[in-house]
Parts: structure tokens; C-alpha cells; sequence
């Protein structure tokens, strides 16, 4: 028996609804007995509650707050079906080695919500209660979307096996770079990348995220030599190519007239920034489905609220609410490269993103089973401080549905952009293909790749460059659990 | 002679590495089947990038467990044709998969020519492209000489 459970709801009505200030598991956001409905959404939230503040009482607060509840008592509730409405906190423990946190179970009823709409979602379980004085910090670790919602969201407008349908491209991971430099260039010269690495092997090029429609490159201009690039390339390998042209804009409007534009001059794909925005994207996503599109999100500002364990949203969470709103591409890290990610967490976010049914794993930092109800999957993209050496080690990580971004990896090549397309094509066709014939890459890798780059020089001087480049940092962000002994 | 890096067409898993031998096709082939997959075996003398229908030589070998006769199909099919483009293809009938999980190819034309990039001004500064093979212009069957 709970020992809080005698300060759970009160039940008497008269008592209940009496004017004035009650905690909030007495007004009904904290029941211990409770078991979640097949159909109510699940939010794992980790709590830091103030000093002297008890963690059920933390936990229902998250709840009432991020549902029905106010700071007093009104007697409008009265008005309502009002116990439907609460969302019940139902489990709180101890964040395993992290003192004063605590992990808070909390169900939402499906009427809370309305059918295919990320905003709203949001704005329930993430709009207040992360400002909510008696907690010192919140973060939204994880959700469980019930398969009822799930139906009411069209997801990727693409998916990962029909865009390798469109592109031809089967078996293996797909080869991208980020054009470099981020700024700066003119439309003529980002061509001239373009043009440099595709037709040297990579499948896709890219628009850095803040590349939009600057004074020293237009987007129009951006968008005619970008696509001249790729047709030229396309002709010059009988490969089917592409180029991610980012159509952020300040207004819907502005997005709509970049993506036609891009449609117009026969693009396979857009791209769009995290930080246009729920609706936005969506609108966008509504967009590239009637348009034959392959829609590429970059997760542009995330960090900003994911990366801290104690505060803010999981990018796990993320994830999910974006294959739900609709993209194909979606940058969930490298593990290996630049950029903050733990290998483990980092596969959790690529499992939400391809799996048919994810299930629960938590040293991948996944806390519930997800049927994705034949949701299309969206392709995941490891892009930031990657290159040709680490190749076996993403194919490990990874397996084949993703996209490996080498930007710096392909253009600081010491023989040219061409070269260092040649050099990553080449180390991921070897990896591939001896994956396939049974080895271990993860011990034979750099012997395959030394192998490999004895037929190719680009490779032999993309490996010599790079060797020692790696990014071992302690991540921010790893997943806290405990092993549980099994039963007996 | 297509200038890429490669010199042909770089379609397919392995375009970039020297031809596989028929022990290397063969442990490929192994890797599908331990999968589950049904090999398949496609021709074609127009490899145009967008041409998703490959000629199929035969159904594809759904019932078919050994590697031996996909290679028996694939050594046929290079006899009957060899001068066009042969790939050979893995489908997955997973459910939620339903598509092709390997593809590469194993036989080309001693010459490839490649392709011809056509652009016709259209309004404002667009430009509209056509790929057009330079082999293409010739009949079925007779694209690329011995």
C-alpha cells in the first residue's frame, strides 16, 4: 500500500469543490491505482521538485497542470464530466544515481486532444507546466501515443521505402554532404559544389539550415544553379540525384512559394527547419504529399531544449511528434561525430523513426512499447563531423535505412570534392559489400577500409587526413535506468 | 567514355568497387537468401536513371533457397544478353518492407556511353532538362555494339 494514498483525491464532493486552495492530488491528479487505457496518452516526465516539495505532489501538479487544474479550486469543474478531463499522475520513482529527480507516470484521456494536430498536442503537455514554480526543472522524457491518435496523423508524406523506390537506390545507406561553406557563397559557386559531389557519388546535397535568402545569395538564384547541378550530375552517372533546397522563409507564404518554385524546376526533395514550427510543418508536409515530395527536416534549435536531462523535451519525443506530423528526413544524430549523442540513446531516436513497432528498451532510453499503427517510416540522417574512416562504424551503428551526411568529410577533401565523394562512395560500397560476405566490421573495419583504399586514392587520402579526428566527448545526455533483476 | 570518377554508370550497391567476381556475386546472393529475401534477375539495354522497369529474365526465385541456381539464371542471362546491363535484385515481402532490399548490378556493355544533358530556355531564368542516352537513339536490342 502507498503510504501517500490516504492523501489522494478527496471524494467527497461538497468538501471537494469548497472555495480555496487544495493540493493537487486532493483534487483528483494523483491515483496510484490507476491503469492506463489502451487509448490514453502516457507521458514519462523526469521532475526535480523544489526542496521540501514531495514528489507525488510534484507529480500531480505536472498532471493538473498540464490538463485541467488551475491553483484553486473552481466550482465551474462542476460544469464538467470533470474527472475525464484530469490527466492522473499514477506512478512516481527515483531517477536511478540521480538524486532529487524523479521519474512521474502520468495518463492523458483521449478527449483531451484534437485528431491530427502536433500544436495542440503540445500545447497541453509541454505549454505551462515547464514553467511551474515548485519544480526546479521538468523534462519530458518520453510519450506513448495510442494507436486511436496515431490513425488521425498522416505521417511522412513519402516514407523511407518508397523514397528508395524514387531514388533507385536499395541496400545500402545513402551518401549526402552539407554544402560548404554555410554562408557566403553565391548561387554560382554553391553550384559548383553541388555539381562537384554528386557527380562524384553522393546521392544528396544539401542547404545548411540557415541558408535562406541572404544578400549574398538569393534563394531563386540558389535554387537554379542548385538544380543544374544536379540534372548535370544525373546525366553524368545515369544516377537519379538530389539537392535538399531549404525553403524556410519567414512566412507560410514565403515557404509555399520556395517549395513550388523547387517543384517547378523538378527537385525530388525540400527541406525545412525545425524552428518554422509545428503548424508550418505540417502545412508543409500536407504540401510535399500532394506533391510527389520528399520532405527533409532539419532539427535546427533542438538542442536548445533536448539536450539537458534535466530540463526540457527528449529529442526521443521529438521524433515521434515529427514522423506523426509527416517528415521523411530527420536528423537524429551520429553518435560518432560532432554533435552531442550517446550511441545508445542516438539508436533509440532511429528506432522511433523506423521501426514498425518500437519496443521498450530503456538503456536505449526508450520507456514504452509504440505500435506506429503502418505509419510510414521516416530516414534518418547522421550529419555533423563524420568522415570516410568512421565508415564501419556507422554501418554497425545504423544498418542501411539512413542518411550519412559527410559535409566537411567530402568538401575538405585534400584532392578536391570530387575526390572526397569518390573516397566516402567507395568506403561505403566496401563496408557494404563485406558486411554482406559475413564479416565483423566492427574489428576488420579499418583493415577493410586500409583494403578498399589500395584501389582508391581519394579514399587512401581521405583516410591518411582524417585518422586521428574524433569527437570523444562524456555526453550530456544518456539514459538513466537501473537493470532489474529478472524474476526467478 | 562518362567522365564520373567510375567511367559508367554508377547505379546499384557496388558501382564503385571493381566488378565482382562470380564467388563474390555468389556470397552476396547468400546474404539475401539467409535473409529471406527472393533474388530476381533484370536486363536492359536503356539504363536511363528514371527506366524503373528492367526487362525480368524470369520470375523471381521466391521459392528458391540456393545460390547455385540464381547463378545458373544469371550465367543465361549473360549468354542471351551480353551486352546489355544486368542487375541482380533482392525483395523483401516483410511486412511494412514489401520492396526491393538489394540491387546491383553484374553485367554491362563493354562501352558506356552515357548520357547527353539537353536544356531548353523557359521562362525567366529556368531551364528545362531532358537526360537523353546516348545509346538510346538506336533500336531495342542493338544499342550497344560488340
Amino acid at each position: 500500500m502507498n503510504p501517500q494514498a490516504e492523501a489522494g483525491a478527496i471524494k467527497d464532493a461538497k468538501e471537494r469543490y469548497r472555495a480555496g486552495v487544495l493540493k493537487y492530488r486532493q483534487m483528483g491528479y494523483w491515483d496510484a491505482d490507476y491503469q492506463p487505457a489502451d487509448t490514453d496518452v502516457v507521458c514519462l516526465f523526469r521532475i526535480t521538485p523544489q526542496d521540501g516539495v514531495d514528489p507525488i505532489e510534484a507529480a500531480a501538479a505536472v498532471a493538473g497542470e498540464s490538463s485541467t487544474a488551475t491553483w484553486t479550486v473552481v466550482w465551474t469543474d462542476r460544469l464538467t464530466a470533470c474527472d475525464r478531463y484530469r490527466a492522473k499522475a499514477y506512478h512516481v520513482e527515483p531517477v536511478p544515481g540521480r538524486p532529487g529527480q524523479f521519474f512521474a507516470w502520468v495518463a492523458y484521456d483521449l478527449v483531451l486532444f484534437e485528431e491530427g494536430s502536433i500544436a495542440n498536442m503540445t500545447a497541453s503537455l509541454i505549454g505551462n507546466v515547464f514553467s511551474f514554480k515548485p519544480l526546479a526543472a521538468c523534462r519530458l522524457e518520453d510519450i506513448r501515443i495510442p494507436v486511436a491518435y496515431v490513425k488521425t496523423f498522416k505521417g511522412p508524406p513519402t516514407g523511407l521505402i518508397v523514397e528508395r523506390e524514387r531514388l533507385d537506390k536499395f541496400g545500402r545507406p545513402l551518401l549526402g554532404a552539407t554544402t560548404k561553406p554555410k554562408l557566403g557563397l553565391s548561387g554560382r559557386n554553391y553550384g559548383r559544389v553541388i555539381y562537384e559531389g554528386l557527380k562524384g557519388g553522393l546521392d544528396f546535397m544539401k542547404d545548411d539550415e540557415n541558408i535562406n535568402s541572404q544578400p549574398f545569395m538569393h534563394w531563386r538564384d540558389r535554387f537554379l544553379y542548385v538544380m543544374d547541378g544536379v540534372n548535370k550530375a544525373a546525366a553524368a552517372t545515369g544516377e537519379v540525384k538530389g539537392s535538399y533546397l531549404n525553403v524556410t522563409g519567414a512566412t507560410m507564404e514565403d515557404i509555399y512559394e520556395r517549395a513550388e518554385f523547387a517543384k517547378e524546376l523538378g527537385s525530388v526533395i525540400v527541406m525545412i527547419d525545425l524552428i518554422v514550427g509545428w503548424s508550418a510543418i505540417q502545412s508543409l508536409s500536407n504540401w510535399a504529399r500532394r506533391n510527389d515530395m520528399i520532405l527533409h527536416m532539419h532539427r535546427a534549435g533542438h538542442g536548445t531544449y533536448t539536450r539537458q536531462r534535466n530540463h526540457g523535451v527528449s529529442f526521443r519525443v521529438i521524433a515521434k511528434w515529427l514522423r506523426l506530423a509527416g517528415v521523411d528526413h530527420l536528423h537524429a544524430g551520429t553518435a560518432v561525430g560532432k554533435l552531442e549523442g550517446d550511441p545508445m540513446t542516438v539508436q533509440g531516436y532511429y528506432n522511433v523513426c523506423r521501426d514498425a513497432y518500437t519496443k521498450r528498451d530503456l538503456p536505449r532510453g526508450l520507456f514504452f512499447d509504440q505500435d506506429w499503427a503502418d505509419l510510414k517510416k521516416v530516414m534518418p540522417v547522421a550529419s555533423g563531423g563524420i568522415h570516410a574512416g568512421q565508415m564501419h562504424q556507422l554501418v554497425e551503428l545504423f544498418g542501411d535505412d539512413v542518411v550519412l551526411q559527410f559535409g566537411g568529410g567530402t568538401i575538405g577533401h585534400p584532392a578536391g570534392i570530387q575526390a572526397g565523394a569518390v573516397a566516402n562512395r567507395v568506403a561505403l560500397e566496401a563496408m557494404i559489400k563485406a558486411r554482406n560476405e559475413g564479416r565483423d566490421l566492427q574489428h576488420e573495419g579499418p583493415a577493410l577500409l586500409q583494403q578498399a583504399a589500395r584501389f582508391c586514392t581519394p579514399l587512401k587520402q581521405a583516410l591518411d587526413t582524417w585518422k586521428d579526428v574524433t569527437f570523444d566527448y562524456t555526453s550530456t545526455d544518456t539514459s538513466d535506468y537501473a537493470v532489474t533483476p529478472a524474476v526467478a | 567514355m562518362m567522365t564520373n570518377p567510375t567511367g559508367r554508370i554508377t547505379q546499384g550497391q557496388f558501382s564503385f568497387l571493381p566488378d565482382l567476381s562470380d564467388e563474390e556475386i555468389r556470397l552476396q546472393i547468400d546474404y539475401g537468401l539467409s535473409r529471406g529475401y527472393a533474388w530476381s534477375v533484370e536486363y536492359t539495354d536503356d539504363p536511363h536513371p528514371r527506366n524503373t522497369y528492367w526487362e525480368m529474365y524470369g520470375m523471381p526465385m521466391f521459392d528458391l533457397r540456393d545460390a547455385a541456381g540464381v547463378m545458373n539464371e544469371l550465367r543465361a542471362c549473360r549468354h542471351t544478353f551480353p551486352r546489355h546491363y544486368i542487375r541482380l535484385q533482392a525483395f523483401d515481402a516483410t511486412s511494412g518492407i514489401e520492396s526491393i532490399a538489394m540491387s546491383f548490378i553484374v553485367n554491362r556493355p563493354a562501352h558506356e556511353p552515357g548520357f547527353m544533358l539537353e536544356r531548353s530556355e523557359d521562362v525567366g531564368r529556368t531551364l528545362r532538362y531532358r537526360v537523353r542516352g546516348y545509346a538510346a537513339n538506336r533500336p531495342e536490342g542493338e544499342r550497344y555494339a560488340p
